[in-house]
Parts: structure tokens; sequence; C-alpha cells
């Protein structure tokens, strides 16, 4: 798992490596500078003359710099080398997300995308930070300072041997008893921030049903439950302080009550007032490091939950992919399904469709019926592969779908969705999604098709007008027809509209239809549609109901034939009659 | 996700944050902060002694006596460990009880806000993005735990130490003091420079962080509409650049955070060295030394002063690893309180509703039980009580009314209801339909002019009683995680089971919840993501239906439903509507057809009113929206 991680450093491998050897570098120094200010006490402590004092006094300025200097070094590699690990992460994971069809992305919910490529990149960001600054650097440190606490104290330094294992093993003790807790309370923490933006973007009905006292006392509950959680866990950590706190001293009380001993009795022969200072700077700092490792001890296993979160995005792969010789044509806009059925995932109990057979010819205009579940969007959603069938065949062209080059099928194939969307940005830069290199006269002459040109030309920027985000300045019905205009610059094949004239009125709706019939009469056009009025004229209607092909035919033969669509046209008979 | 940075800070955040917190724990927060100090206090001292003892080795290693120095040492090193046991325990329950305060202050924090929030007016939700409102409850609330847990107690203790370790070095020698002081001058400006330029970047962070967010949730929405125009290519090229401003911020950040360790601490070892040629210098030259303990330059002052020299700048350091988890704690802090401060809705209603009893003479009086009437219970200046049986008749008079001051979305709009009456809105998008509906159950309040419900006008009635009295569909279905009995039951939280079921027959929703996976005890996650769009609406009418309400407000509650379903759940909705007050605003004309009255609502004006037959002879609007020659939204 670790090592899809590392492929995602790349360019950021030598900042990385860099660091690692400044600080490697900053540690050897800093190990060396007690070493020095002992051998300074010493002098001042013999009386030495200040030019020695200053000689010596010298040599710790210059190691001070130079260890300034590894530091800001390994200071700003650092700070490249996570960065740029953390940017690269989330470029893999964002471009992984963008080839993911619609199988994968139904598996994570679109909050959860967003938090693993925002707050579990950087929880990685910063353990890798860790890593690269104190991984080294503790070991480092501690083996460094272990030596020269038995070089400068001999004998006396045999307080780490027990006081280093004793701590190590406390440390230890205390994450693994941490740990689990603190897991459990980040599951509960997430769920009680979904509770909270459900109540925020359902504020209506909270107070519609003048709910607020009942939400604030199950909100009350949940954080207060969280809280004794937390707490519990926290308290475990806290643990952390004093233990490391008993260590520190009871190698300072060693270190003093034997080196005391020891230097009278040996009057100074085996140890001097120097080394004792020195042994307690190096006891400190021994124990410093290994706090530090128990910290990223903790911190890797915090993250742990992240990477694991992140590594299941890396990792998927998306259920559609190119064949491998793909063709790049398509001859013709016909349509065929042959024994096709479908469901959205393995363990669905319900196909979404089954046994649908359909022969489209080219040019053709097919409506298709049905009530909501029926399976309208599923069916339609096979043509441009967003799904792929679990059993039969979809053939555009007389060739599967999956034969042909993704790109190439769904330049071929124009979709206009249920739940149509606009980006923010100018009109003229949404409908060139549809095609880049179009001309203002293309732009003009689609929106003119989809009955858009009229209103767009009515506000004040035109073209340029600014759509916000999610298209909400511009009114259901027009959203509709920018996104139709939209699909039609790609000079489309197959045009599929699922649903997407339903806040458009009957008259345009119609108009749309009739310019269809005049401008593209090679492209095969698919109409989902809930009112019979936008589909009766249609070459052929397809009625589907649970899933499955109840009726086709064209208006007059389903009047005549099906029950259902008779029933579907009365009740709507009414407005659509008077047209 | 994030507001811009704010680098100047109200002047009262800090305070009121630490008020905050010793008024949630009057008794443990002093106590806390007493030990921190203790220990803090403690750990100074300890530097005395052991310069006692190196002073006793001094003495005597030269002679080599034991027997005699053991005697001075002792007594030491007995003190030493009291000492030491103290600091400990002082760490251990300050350690506990920071532990114990954090959450507690946090959870109440949360409790806070979030009961503030239940109480913010409709348009506060409607003003704010919900990804804003949410990031006060994570990345706030995360910064305000740093602040909390880390930087105060840690700043407190830092600062503490430097006092103790400060006046413990003028107990030595002035000089030597002056020479650390001008050396902690140096560091406190560095800092400064160096911290503060690493919060900027960290604030920058943030913001770029909400900015990647936002793009990726755009996209992810509109995923789909990428596939189908394959637009792949161009959407990670614009992430690529968002991508790279937030790696930029966040290197630099990072940089500056990472380089003030060794700046400071490296002072520190110059500031060392500085200290000990000081020392030297003085002790050659036999200058006099100043001091409290007025003890003569020697290398007995020299070298402990020089182990407080490093503790001292080690707590500087400490300092000022602080900087940015205060500055981005108290910016959170700022939003926190930003929320806690919003206006509250305001509701000085007064009516409140309670379960009547009629008697045969036709007197309402007040009782306890549930008896399946209502009254409004309208108590009068002179303190007598009048009783008014709830009906549903509500009066809409002369209102004009404006989500802000520029704009008047509604202008003189006068709607009678009578109880049992159906009224129906049609109209384009932004005709102002809903904004009526807004007004009923006092989402918003009204500018100009009176809306009574039963006589009574709205705004004496208790907000929460007013709505209790309404039911509400709207057009946008949420539903809550849990089973689909429990959200139908937040109609009526003691409707029993047998209640809830029938509400959902009545709303054609049971045939649907019984083939679930585990029928009416079917867990909903995800604003009810398994379920489909009609049938997550079909769930919010069993839900107003449990409510059993006087007055209905539907707000395009059936248009999710294709018509062959709706034809089903018509018989419902029919029988749902029997005898109540209705307010539809619908989308298929279809739907409305049948309504007592049709007010057909242009740019905020009610331009036709009547029932459908009239509407259709007058040949005006109405006809042209029902024959499809205008467009509906």
């Amino acid at each position: 798992m670790y090592k899809r991680f590392l492929k995602s450093v790349r360019e950021y491998k030598t900042p990385t490596i860099i660091s690692l050897v400044f600080i490697t570098l900053e540690a050897v120094i800093e190990a060396l500078i007690p070493f020095i200010t002992a051998e300074l006490v010493n002098k001042i402590k013999l009386g030495a003359s200040i030019r020695t004092v200053g000689n010596v006094g010298l040599i710790l300025l210059v190691l001070a710099m130079l260890s300034l200097a590894c530091g800001a070094v390994a200071g700003f590699a650092s700070a490249k080398a996570s960065t740029g690990f953390a940017k690269n992460l989330r470029h893999d994971i964002f471009s992984n997300i963008l080839k993911f069809s619609f199988g994968n992305v139904d598996k994570f919910s679109h909050t959860s995308l967003v938090t693993r490529m925002t707050t579990d990149v950087v929880n990685v960001q910063m353990s890798f930070m860790m890593l690269i600054r104190v991984a080294i650097r503790s070991p480092l440190m501690l083996i460094f300072s272990v030596v020269m606490a038995f070089i400068m104290g001999g004998k006396l330094a045999a307080t780490f041997v027990v006081i280093i294992p004793v701590l190590a093993l406390g440390l230890l003790a205390i994450s693994k008893k941490a740990m689990p807790a603190f897991r459990r309370v980040f599951k509960k923490y997430d769920k009680l921030n979904e509770s909270i933006e459900e109540n925020v973007r359902a504020m209506r009905d909270v107070k519609g049903f003048a709910r607020e006292e009942y939400e604030k006392k199950k909100f009350g509950e949940a954080a207060e439950n969280i809280r004794m959680d937390f707490t519990k866990a926290e308290r475990i950590v806290a643990l952390n302080a004093p233990l490391m706190q008993i260590c520190v001293y009871a190698n300072s009380i060693f270190v003093l009550l034997f080196g005391s001993k020891l230097t009278i009795t040996s009057q100074g022969a085996l140890l001097d007032v120097g080394q004792i200072s020195a042994m307690l700077t190096y006891g400190m700092q021994i124990l410093m490091s290994l706090m530090m490792l128990s910290m990223i001890y903790v911190m890797l296993t915090m993250s742990a939950e992240s990477i694991k979160r992140i590594y299941e995005v890396l990792e998927e792969k998306s259920l559609l992919t190119n064949p491998e010789n793909p063709l790049t044509e398509i001859t013709d806009g016909s349509i065929k399904f042959n024994d096709v059925s479908f469901k959205y995932s393995k363990k669905a109990k319900k196909n979404a469709l089954s046994d649908i057979n359909l022969d489209i010819k080219s040019g053709m205009t097919v409506g298709i019926l049905g009530g909501t579940g029926s399976g309208k969007s599923s069916l339609v959603q096979l043509i441009p592969r967003l799904y792929d069938v679990c059993e039969g065949e979809v053939l555009v062209g007389g060739r599967d779908v999956r034969e042909y080059d993704l790109d190439t099928l769904r330049n071929s194939v124009a979709m206009v969705l249920q739940k149509n969307m606009l980006f923010s940005g100018t009109i003229k830069e949404n409908l060139r999604w549809g095609n880049d290199e179009a001309t203002d006269e293309e732009l003009i002459e689609a929106c003119k098709m989809a009955q858009a040109h009229e209103f767009i030309e009515s506000f004040p920027n035109k073209y340029d007008t600014f759509i916000e985000q999610g298209g909400t300045n511009v009114s259901g019905g027009q959203r509709q027809r920018l996104c139709i205009a939209r699909a039609l610059l790609k000079k489309p094949k197959i045009l599929i509209l699922d649903d997407s004239t339903s806040a458009v009125d009957t008259k345009t709706d119609a108009l749309i239809r009739n310019e269809f019939k005049k401008f593209i009469p090679e492209t095969t056009k698919l109409i989902i549609a809930q009112r019979v009025s936008s589909v009766s004229d249609a070459d052929m209607i397809i009625l589907l109901d649970n899933g499955m092909v109840k009726a086709v035919g064209t208006h007059e033969e389903l009047l005549k034939t099906s029950e259902m669509y008779q029933e579907i046209y009365n009740q709507q008979s009414g407005g659509a009659e008077n047209e | 996700m994030n507001k811009p940075p704010k680098m100047k800070f109200k002047k009262n955040v800090f305070s009121r944050t630490i008020k905050m917190l010793f008024g949630y724990y009057p008794v443990l927060a002093p106590v806390t902060v007493f030990c921190i100090l203790f220990s803090a206090g403690i750990s100074a001292i300890p530097a005395i002694f052991t310069q006692k003892i190196i002073a006793i080795i001094e003495k005597w290693w030269e002679i080599g006596d034991w027997q005699s120095a053991s005697k001075e040492i002792f007594p030491v090193i007995g003190i030493l460990l009291g000492l030491y046991i103290a600091a400990t325990i002082s760490i251990a329950v300050y350690n506990q009880l920071m532990a114990y305060i954090t959450q507690g202050f946090l959870c109440k924090m949360r409790r806070t806000m979030f009961d503030g929030m239940q109480n913010l007016p409709v348009k506060y939700f409607d003003t704010n993005k919900h990804g804003d409102i949410m990031s006060h409850y994570t990345n706030d609330i995360d910064t305000l735990r740093q602040l909390v847990s880390q930087a105060l107690p840690h700043l407190l203790q830092s600062a503490a130490i430097v006092l103790c370790v400060l006046s413990v070095m003028l107990y030595y020698s002035v000089y030597m003091t002056t020479v650390v002081i001008v050396g902690v001058i140096v560091m406190i400006n560095v800092s400064k420079k160096v911290g503060g330029g690493s919060a900027k970047y960290f604030m920058k962070q943030q913001q770029s962080i909400g900015k990647a967010e936002g793009f990726i949730q755009e996209m992810m929405n509109g995923q789909k509409v990428v596939k189908v125009f394959s637009r792949e290519d161009e959407c990670e090229k614009q992430f690529e650049k968002i991508n790279n401003e937030l790696y930029e911020d966040s290197r630099k950040a990072h940089s500056f955070a990472n380089i003030l360790g060794p700046i400071i601490g490296n002072i520190g070892n110059i500031m060392y060295v500085l200290a000990a040629i000081a020392g030297g210098v003085f002790i050659l030259s036999g200058i006099r030394n100043i001091s409290i303990s007025g003890m003569p330059f020697s290398i007995s002052i020299v070298v402990p002063f020089l182990n407080m020299t490093k503790q001292f700048t080690g707590n500087i350091n400490q300092l000022s690893q602080q900087i940015n988890s205060v500055v981005m704690g108290l910016a959170g802090a700022q939003r926190i309180y930003d929320v806690m401060d919003e206006t509250k809705e305001t509701d000085e209603g007064y009516v409140t509703l309670v379960n009547a009893k009629v008697d045969e003479a036709g007197n309402i009086t007040e009782t306890d039980e549930r008896t399946g009437k209502w009254a409004w219970k309208h108590p009068h200046n002179d303190g007598t009580v009048t009783y008014t049986l709830l009906m549903g008749d509500v009066q809409i008079t002369d209102v004009d009314f404006g989500y802000n001051e520029e704009k008047t979305v509604l202008k003189n709009i006068s709607v009678y209801a009578k109880p049992g009456q159906q009224v129906a809105f049609v109209g384009a998008t932004g005709a102002g339909k809903t904004t009526i509906t807004n007004l009923i159950n006092r989402f918003y309040d009204i500018a100009d002019g009176k809306i009574r419900y039963d006589g009574i006008n709205i705004n004496k009635i208790k907000k929460s009683d007013l709505r209790r009295s309404l039911g509400l569909v709207l057009q946008e279905t949420n539903l809550f995680s849990g089973t689909v009995m429990e959200n139908i039951r937040y109609g009526r939280l003691e409707a029993t089971d047998e209640e809830c079921i029938e509400a959902a027959k009545l709303a054609g929703a049971d045939d649907f919840i019984t083939r679930l996976p585990d029928g009416y005890e079917t867990e909903l996650s995800n604003n009810g993501a398994n379920l489909s769009q009609g049938q997550r609406q079909l769930i919010s009418i069993a839900r107003a239906a449990v409510k059993d309400p006087p007055v209905m407000i539907l707000d395009e509650a059936t248009s999710s439903i294709d018509t062959h379903t709706e034809a089903i759940v018509q018989k419902g909705m029919d029988k749902l509507m029997e005898d109540r007050t209705v307010f539809v605003i619908a989308h298929r004309l279809s739907t409305v057809k049948d309504s007592d009255v049709i007010m057909v609502l242009d740019k905020g004006e009610i331009i036709e009113r009547g029932n459908h037959e009239e509407l259709i002879n007058k040949k005006g609007t109405y006809y042209q929206l029902y024959t499809g020659a205008f467009e509906l939204e």
C-alpha cells in the first residue's frame, strides 16, 4: 500500500533526499554542541584565559551557524517535498476520479471523495513531513546521544539502559491503548458532522415541524456522548507527559547521586563536573527523541485511516476501459439492443433493465415513456457507455459499443441529462463544452435550433452572460434549452434527450422538435418524456414498465393496442389536446 | 468553504474565549491554571539545587571524602526528590484536567452553536452556503481545539517558566541576565517576522483548500456531463491550476514554520556562547557581581547560569512554535462567535395552541389529554384568557414583502382561505408563489399588511405553535438518517407505529415501503440516497399526513412523481386534503385544476383569480398557460 504512495513523490524526490541529508547533518551538529559546551564549561572552570574560552566559543558559534544553515535548508526542502507530495497525490486522485465510470462513483459519495482529497491528503502530508523530518533525526539523535553519554559518562550512562526501555514500553503501551479509542471517536465524530449537515440542509423541515427542541436534544446527546469518548481517549494520551517527566527526573537524580559519588571518590579521575552536566543534557536529549518517536508512531497510526481511504480511491479501477484495438469511426446512428439486462450493482436484487430488444434505424425519432423507476434513464445511459450491460449487447452503427474508443463513442452520442448541469462561466464557455472550435455563428445556429437564441439575446451581456455555479441564474426552461444547444454543437450521430424539455412549454417543445426534423434529419433522436405530447409524433414510441419493454409502436398503434398507454394519455389529455 | 482570512481580530476574541472557559469551568479552569503555573515554577527551581550539588562536588572532589560530602549532598537530593514528586503530580493532574476541560469546552461550544443555529431565521440558511456553515463545526472547532488544548497551556507554561528562570537568573547575576535579555529581544522579533509570515500563509492555505473543495464539488456534481462531453482533460487542466496555487501557499506556510525552530534554537546556541564568554570575562576581570544572591562571580554561578540560558531559550522556542495555532485558533474562534452572535429568530408570540374540549353549549375548555380538537389560547392584557377553536381559516390582506429592502417580491397580495378550501398558486419561477407560503409559516416576516389565522394576527402566535398547526411538503425533500418509520414519525413524535403506517397508506407510500429490504425498519442515510426522488416525496407526504394539521402547504409536492404514480397518489392526496385548508403550488396544472380558487401570480402580483372554468373562460394568462402557449418555469 505504501509503495503506491511513494510513486506520487515523483519530482519531489530531490527535496526529500536533501531534507533527509541536511536533517541528519543538523542532528550531528546538534549532538556535538553539548560536547563542546562541556568543554567550554571545563575551560572556564580551569580558569583558562579569555582567549581559550573565546576559541572554544568560536567553534560553538561556527557550529551554531552550520546547524542553522542545515536547519533552514532542511526546513525549506521538507516543506517543498511534503507539500509537493500532497499536490501530486491530489492530482493522482483527481485524475483517477475523472477516469471513474458511474459505477465507480456510485460507490463513493461525493462528500467522501471531497474529504479524501482535502482532509485526508493534508493528514498524509503532515505525516510525510513528520516522517522525513523526525523519523531519521530522532533515532539518530538517540543513538548519538547514547554513544556520547557512554563516552562522557562511562558507567554512569548505564542509567539509560534502564530508563530507555521503561519509557519506550510505557509510550508504546499508551499509544496502543489510545489508538483504538481514537478510531472509535473519529467514526462517531463523522456521524455527528453528518447529522449537523442534515440539519442545515433540512432546516425548513425542522422549523416547519417545530422540531428545534427535539433536534437540540438529539444533538446534545450525541455531542455529550462524543465528549465522553474523546475525553477518555485524550486522558490516556495525557499520561505521556507525567511518564516522560518521571523518567527525566529519575535520570537526573541518578546522575547527581552517583555522579557526585563517583567524582568525589575517584577525586575527579573517573568523572568531573563538566561531564555531570553533559550527562544531564544528554539525558534530556535522549528522552526527547524517544518522545518524538512515540509522537510519530501516534501520528502515523492516526493517519493510517486517511492513507487507507486515499488508497481506496487510487486503486479503484475504472469499470469501463477502452478495448485494445478500438474502432474510431461510427458509420451511422442506428441502435440495437439484443437481449440486454442491466443492474447498477452486483448486489442489487432487482434488474434495472431486463430482456430489452430494440431495433432503431439511423435518423429515427424515438420517444420513450414510462413511470418513475421504469428504467428510461438506465436504458439510454447504456448507449454512450456510461454503464456497461450485464447481459446481451448494445450495438451502435452495427458494432458493439464496447468495441469503440470511448471518446469516439461519446463524441458521436450527445446526451442531455435529466439533471442538467451548467458550470460557472459564460454562456459561450458553457456552449463550447460541446465543441471547443465552434465559431460564434455555429453557436448561434445551435441556440436558434434549441430555441435559446431569443432569450440569450434578451440578456444585457448576451452570449457573454455569466452563469452561476449550477446555473441558478437562468430559469429551468432556459437551462434546459442551453443544455440542448450545447449537445447540438457536438453534431452528434445520436442525440438523447433525457426528460430535458420538462420545464419548457409545450409550444417551444414542439418548435424544438420541428427544428430537429428540419435540420438534423440524419441524426437518431431519442426523447425521454413525461408528456405524451412530446413524443406523439415520433417514428417509434417505447413504453417501459418495471425495466421491461411493455409496448413499442407509433402513437396511433399504441392508442389502439396498449392499455397502459391509453391510461397515460387520458390522464394527460387536457392541455395537450388543445394544442 | 472558508471566508477570507482575517488577520485583524476583534479585540475581545481572546478574552471572550478565556471568559467562556472560566465560565464553563469556574473551579476546574483555575485549578488547571494553578497546576500549570506550579509545575512551571517548580521546574525552574531544581536548577538551584543542582547547582548546589555541583558546588558541593567542587568543594570535595579534590579531598575525595565521600563520607563527609554525602552528608551535605543527601539533604539536597532529598529536597530535589520532593520537588520532582510535586512537579510530576501537578503535571499529571493538569494534563488530565486539560483533556477533560478541552473536550468539555468543545462539546459546549458545539452545542451552543447548534442550539443557536436552530433558532436562526431561515434567511440565514438561504443566504449562507451550507458548506460554510458546516466548516464552523469541523475546521473552526478543530482550530479551537488546538488553541485550547495545546497553544494556551503551552503559552502559559512557557511564559511562567521564562519568568521563573529569569528571576533565578537575576538571583545569580544581573550582568549576565542582560546579555540573555538582549538575545531574547532578537528572538522575539524574529519569531514575529517568521511566525507571522507562516500564519499569513496558513490562512491563505485554508482559503486555497476551500477553493479546491468548491471546484471538486462542482465537478463531482457535474460528473455525468463531464463524461458525456469527454471533457476530462480540460477538467484536469483547470484543477492543476488550483492545485498548484494550493501547493504554493502550503509550501510557503510550512517553510516558514519549519525554519522558525532552527533559527530560534540557534540564536539560543549563540546566546549560550555569548553568555559563556561573558561569564569568563566577568570571572577573569574580577568585576563585582550585582545579584540578588550577592554571590561573587565564580564557576558555580556561570555553569548553572549557562544551563538556565538553555532552558530559557528552549522555552522561547516553544512559545514561538505556538504562534500558528494561536492565530488560526483565534480566527476560528472569531468565526464561531460570529455564528453565535447572529440575530436569532424573534418570537413575541404569546398565543399558544392547546388541546381543547368543547361542551354542548359550545364552551371551549383547555385540557391535557389529546382530544383531537385544538384551540388557540389567547391571553389578554386585562388578564382574561379567550379560546378560539383551531379551524384553519387563513386571511392574507394587502401583504407586501421583499427579501431585501431594495426589491419587493410581493405586492398587495390578498388571499382568503376558508376552512376546508383549496387555494392554488400558479405562475412562473420567481413570481412569488413559494414566498407566500414562506410568510404563512413565518419563515420570513411580512413588511406590510396582515395575515390572520382563525382571526388572530399570526405575529401574536407563538412560532412553534403556528408551525405545529401547518403541514408542509416541500419540493426539495429532506429526509433524516434513521429508519423509514422514524422519518414518518418526525411529523408527530407521539404517533404510534399503526398511525405512521396508516399515514403511509394514505400517501400511497406503503406499497413501496413494504417492498424495501427491511420494510418500515429500513435505515435511510444520506438523505435517503437509496430511494428514488419520487419515493422520497411520498415519505415526506406521509410525514405531513401523520402530523394531521388543519392547514397544509404543498409546494410542488408531487413534482418528482410521474403522472402514472401521481394518479395513485392523487387518491391519497385527495383524502389528505379533505376537510383541510390547503395551499397548493404546482407545476402541472392538472394537479390544481380542482382547486376552489386558483391565483395566477406574475412578478409578485395576483393577476388573475377564480376557479378553473372561470379562468379558462376568461381566456387570459391562465388559459395560455393551460394550453401551453406560455412557459411555466
